[in-house]
């Protein structure tokens, strides 16, 4: 690893004021990416994984949000630059692919004139000729088939493997640094996963951007990135490499997470482990640990649990934000399965 | 299995498609469900699995006959549903209940929840007043709610919770049958397993017999004693669980159990996948013969000329392929994550 | 897509044939007596009985509707003998209150018509997309709630009110205008413009409050789509976004609305047509129900749902150009 990274956030906060109150979506969050590696960030719903997404490339809107905190591209602070500075480092620097791609792509024009739009935008004396070779390489680099034919058809024509090739096209057109990519298989068949997870993967290999997954699916996680991050209630719970949190996960959390999928996966009835309760909601966060309510290691009545936000601290090779002491989530794995 | 409590007897079900200009005659059919049979047997649960498009949701709807089919039957008991009147129907529904995929836009959000869990009961005057209120605290008590949230609204509820309440609906007639149409996909994994645990519970104490559609194929291993898999309105490869998922003969069925995503990053990683390449056809012209052959990597010239039946043909298990692979499980054993220690 | 237009052509013709056939029959079933209708109180019966031979009242109503579709075609002569009126194709009938054929009433009202409402049509549009796009780009502030408000008014009061309210104003209080008194467009433009300068802006704001809502819901509706966040991720100018993005796709089913609206304007717009005193199609109506004048009701209702069956059909083949999603349809 280099010593300065892609991409640093620090203290990344984003709330929105709701009518029935100010809701933190993404609280304190601080990682950073490098150069050419897959980051995962996994998540259940309202974890603020796609919040924190949005926010590095400043898509969230809306009057009645804030955003604090520094999101540091190749050192430059994002948040210090103007609207036009950020547009145009949207699309050159950072893509993203968007879960469903068919609300992604726009109705109205050809897949063609999208993917010529994404480079345009960025290459505005590019004459006719070059960018139509630009389209249709990087239509046949996803796999569309006959892209010289296919790039006039419009996107309801395709099927939803075919759009989410499309919309990675559009994202790689400007070999960016940093592939953001926010559920990118969550509307698609198992078998057309599979497809996708593949040729991220490939162009990653093929082009060293680097790759932000954002996804609920530990599954995907396992399979695609390198190191792990692991959020519920708008906080970086833990964050470790992918082995370390599949195998000695330090998080209450994640354990619980890992616990409910692999006793999924596993062959044969009985009882499934489950974590009680459901995941909180942002505006009424629990006091202290947004965790605790669900939590079987909480501490008890009284204890920091309930009382204080557990900040991220170093446990083995990674890092969590828990109030159990360091040798106690060592050990959090054989607390379990013991 | 002797004893079924559903039995589907070659149910079809096309939907007629497109218009010609004048006389608003379809043009096409999309072929849903195309000929499918299977065996519920009493207290047991049939996964029915397959990507979305294959047929899965409408010949569960065809069970409680929710649709009318185009042909076929459906026996509960050794009667049969299609062939109802509507004063048997009435009979017969309560028997065959659902539990369905997202239960927000299910229950009426004006509705509290004694209300949504009372109204089957009050269509089908099962109760007075008083007692149709103990009956409903009782049935939420039984899915894990608190009973005195009664009075509730469902935007109060989580979605795990909401779920709950769409069960406990479907328990206010005592049916015999539950057919649940992805009913824990809209959730989040660690309440998915509470919603998995709340059925088998139920189905111990109630004796309860469920066909369980979901295109996740981990959570139907965990529930399903028998599994179906569906592609393109047909099922190519039955069995048990564990037929289905051991040894798996079907191309389409290895394929799809090699593409689900280990959550294990040592075994995950590199593991001998095949991947299927291409999308699934539209079923309004689907492929002649073996429906599959257009994606399959074992596929020959007669596979486009004849359609394979749903046969055992050495397996132990019937496969609908002509050349069904042996039951030796893929590489690298994807399903079962090794434990973890 | 031409088989798409060729379609539509040919449905819409058989739609204008269908509704021309209802229009006819149900005048027809009227408890009034046309023939008794073609004279004064005073008539004779013999008179009467004349007329509904020249008319062709005496046949039996199919007959009568064949031979309306012939007049149409090829034109008609009413009566026998030196007493014969004719009119040329194509004829949609003759009126004995105004000893007119009904297809030159019509043929002098329908420019009137026309000025009107495409003056009006384009006053509104450019009034409720921009002060619609307006509200949606500055949700919640002032600029909003002021074009929401006037949407509002425009809403709730009536035409008649307005037009009122506009002659009152801007000929009796404050007279920059005249009265309003028609004058053909070839004739004098100026004079033209200047007399419809009013009803078109009484059409146009009560009109275009509709589509000020519809812009705003629509362009709100848009903003939030995926589609364009992924162009703004993509390093498309804001600007660009949203005339590319959000104007086109929001426009969509605006369109559909306003070619309606637009072709029952053509069919008459009644009110501001006897308001502003113009010689107009909704004025000829009018008059032809105070005068039971049946043969110009017929032709003018037959004008009217002609402009609707029409609009109906190049709505349909615009909006195959600009969603690609119907064509295939």
């Amino acid at each position: 690893m280099t010593d300065t990274p892609l991409l640093r956030v620090r203290d990344l906060c984003v709330s929105f004021r709701t009518p029935d109150g100010v809701v933190r979506a993404v609280d304190s969050v601080s990682f950073d990416v490098h150069a050419g590696e897959t980051v995962g960030i996994v998540g259940e719903s309202g974890s603020g994984k796609s919040v924190t997404a949005n926010a590095l490339m400043r898509l969230n809107s809306g009057a009645q949000m804030s955003t604090t905190g520094s999101i540091l591209l190749d050192g430059v602070d994002l948040g210090s630059l103007s609207e036009e500075e950020v547009r145009l480092r949207r699309g050159r620097d950072i893509a993203m692919v968007f879960q469903d791609p068919l609300s992604a792509l726009n109705p109205f024009y050809s897949v063609g004139d999208q993917v010529a739009e994404a480079y345009r935008v960025h290459h505005p004396k590019a004459r006719r000729p070059e960018v139509r070779d630009v389209v249709v390489e990087s239509l046949g680099r996803v796999g569309i088939p006959e892209p010289v034919k296919r790039m006039y058809s419009f996107p309801h024509e395709f099927s939803g493997g075919m759009r989410q090739r499309i919309v990675i096209a559009m994202a790689l057109v400007n070999s960016p640094r940093l592939l953001i990519a926010d559920e990118p298989t969550t509307a698609l068949d198992v078998t057309v996963q599979a497809q996708i997870l593949e040729l991220i993967q490939r162009i990653q290999q093929e082009s060293g951007t680097a790759v932000l997954l954002i996804t609920h699916d530990l599954g995907v996680i396992a399979e695609t990135t390198e190191r792990v991050i692991v959020m519920y209630g708008g906080r970086v719970v833990e964050e470790a490499s992918v082995e370390s949190v599949f195998e000695q996960p330090t998080h209450p959390y994640t354990l619980g997470l890992l616990g409910s999928v692999r006793s999924l996966d596993s062959a044969g009835r009985g009882s499934l482990r489950a974590i009680p309760g459901s995941p909180p909601s942002l505006i009424h966060l629990p006091a202290g640990c947004a965790f605790r309510p669900r939590c079987r290691f909480e501490l008890g009545e009284g204890s920091l649990c309930g009382s204080s936000v557990p900040t991220l601290s170093v446990v083995g090779r990674g890092k969590s934000a828990c109030h159990l002491d360091v040798a106690e989530r060592e050990r959090l794995i054989t607390a379990v399965d013991g | 299995m002797t004893d079924a409590i559903i039995e589907a007897i070659d149910l079809i079900k096309h939907f007629p498609t497109g218009k010609s200009p004048l006389l608003h005659r379809p043009t096409a059919l999309v072929r849903a469900v195309d000929g499918v049979s299977f065996t519920l047997g009493r207290g047991r649960t049939l996964g029915i699995v397959g990507e979305s498009g294959c047929g899965k949701s409408t010949l569960g709807r065809l069970l409680g006959r929710l649709i009318e089919p185009t042909s076929g039957r459906v026996l509960l008991d050794g009667e049969d549903v299609m062939a109802a009147t509507r004063r048997d129907l009435r009979r017969l529904r309560p028997r065959i209940q659902y539990v369905f995929q997202d239960p927000y836009s299910c229950l009426n959000p004006r509705h509290s929840v004694a209300e949504s869990i009372a109204t089957p009961m009050r269509i089908h005057r099962l109760y007075d007043r008083s007692t149709e209120q103990e009956k409903v605290r009782e049935l939420m008590e039984r899915v894990g709610l608190n009973p005195e949230h009664i009075n509730r609204f469902p935007h109060e509820f989580s979605g795990g919770q909401r779920q709950r309440i769409g069960v406990a609906r479907a328990l206010a007639l005592s049916p015999e049958v539950i057919v649940a149409d992805e009913p824990v996909s809209a959730l989040d994994v660690s309440v998915q397993a509470q919603i998995l645990n709340l059925l088998e519970d139920l189905q111990a104490s109630l004796g309860l017999s469920y066909v369980f559609i979901a295109h996740d194929l981990g959570v139907v291993r965990h529930i399903a004693d028998d599994v179906a898999v569906m592609y393109l309105g047909k099922v190519v490869e039955t069995g048990t669980a564990a037929d289905v998922y051991e040894r798996a003969s079907h191309p389409y069925t290895r394929a799809l159990l090699s593409a689900i995503p280990v959550a294990n990053p040592r075994t995950g990683k590199g593991r001998q996948r095949t991947v299927l390449t291409g999308d699934v056809p539209s079923p309004i012209n689907p492929p002649s013969g073996c429906r599959f052959r257009t994606r399959c990597p074992r596929a020959e010239d007669r596979c486009a000329v004849e359609e394979p039946a749903l046969v055992d043909r050495g397996q132990g298990h019937p496969v609908a392929c002509h050349f069904p692979e042996d039951g030796s499980l893929l590489g690298g054993d994807p399903v079962v994550a090794r434990p973890i220690r | 897509m031409l088989y798409f237009i060729l379609r539509r052509t040919v449905f819409a013709v058989v739609l204008l044939l269908a509704v021309s056939l209802c229009t006819y029959v149900l005048f027809s079933a009227l408890p009034s007596d046309p023939a008794a209708l073609t004279c004064g109180k005073n008539c004779t019966t013999e008179v009467i009985e004349r007329n509904r031979v020249r008319l062709g009242y005496d046949k039996p109503i199919l007959e009568q509707y064949g031979l309306f579709m012939e007049g149409i075609v090829k034109g008609r002569t009413y009566g026998p003998g030196e007493a014969a009126v004719h009119c040329p194709a194509p004829a949609l009938g003759y009126s004995f209150k105004r000893h007119q054929c009904v297809t030159a009433l019509i043929s002098r009202s329908l420019p009137v018509t026309i000025s009107v409402s495409v003056g009006a049509f384009v006053l509104w549009m450019l009034l409720g997309v921009g002060l619609g796009v307006l509200a949606a780009l500055k949700r919640g502030r002032w600029q909003d709630r002021v074009a929401t408000g006037f949407s509002v008014i425009g809403i709730s009061l009536p035409t008649f009110f307005v037009a009122l309210l506009a002659v009152l104003i801007f000929t009796v209080w404050w007279p920059v205008l005249d009265f309003p008194s028609y004058t053909g467009i070839l004739t004098n433009p100026w004079k033209w413009a200047k007399a419809l300068v009013l009803p078109w802006s009484t059409l146009a704001v009560v009109s275009a409050s509709t589509y000020v809502r519809m812009t705003r819901n629509g362009v709100i509706e848009v903003m939030s789509e995926e589609f364009v966040r992924l162009g703004l991720a993509k390093g498309v100018r804001r600007s660009v976004l949203i005339v590319k993005y959000v104007l086109r796709a929001a426009l969509v089913p605006i369109v559909t609305i306003a070619g309606l609206d637009f072709a029952a304007l053509l069919g008459g717009a009644v009110i501001t047509e006897s308001v502003f005193n113009l010689p107009g199609v909704g004025k000829l109506a009018i008059e032809a129900v105070v005068d039971s004048d049946l043969p110009v009701l017929v032709a003018t209702t037959l004008v009217a749902a002609a402009f609707i069956v029409l609009a109906n059909a190049v709505v349909d083949v615009c909006y195959g150009f600009l969603d690609p999603r119907v064509r295939e349809g």
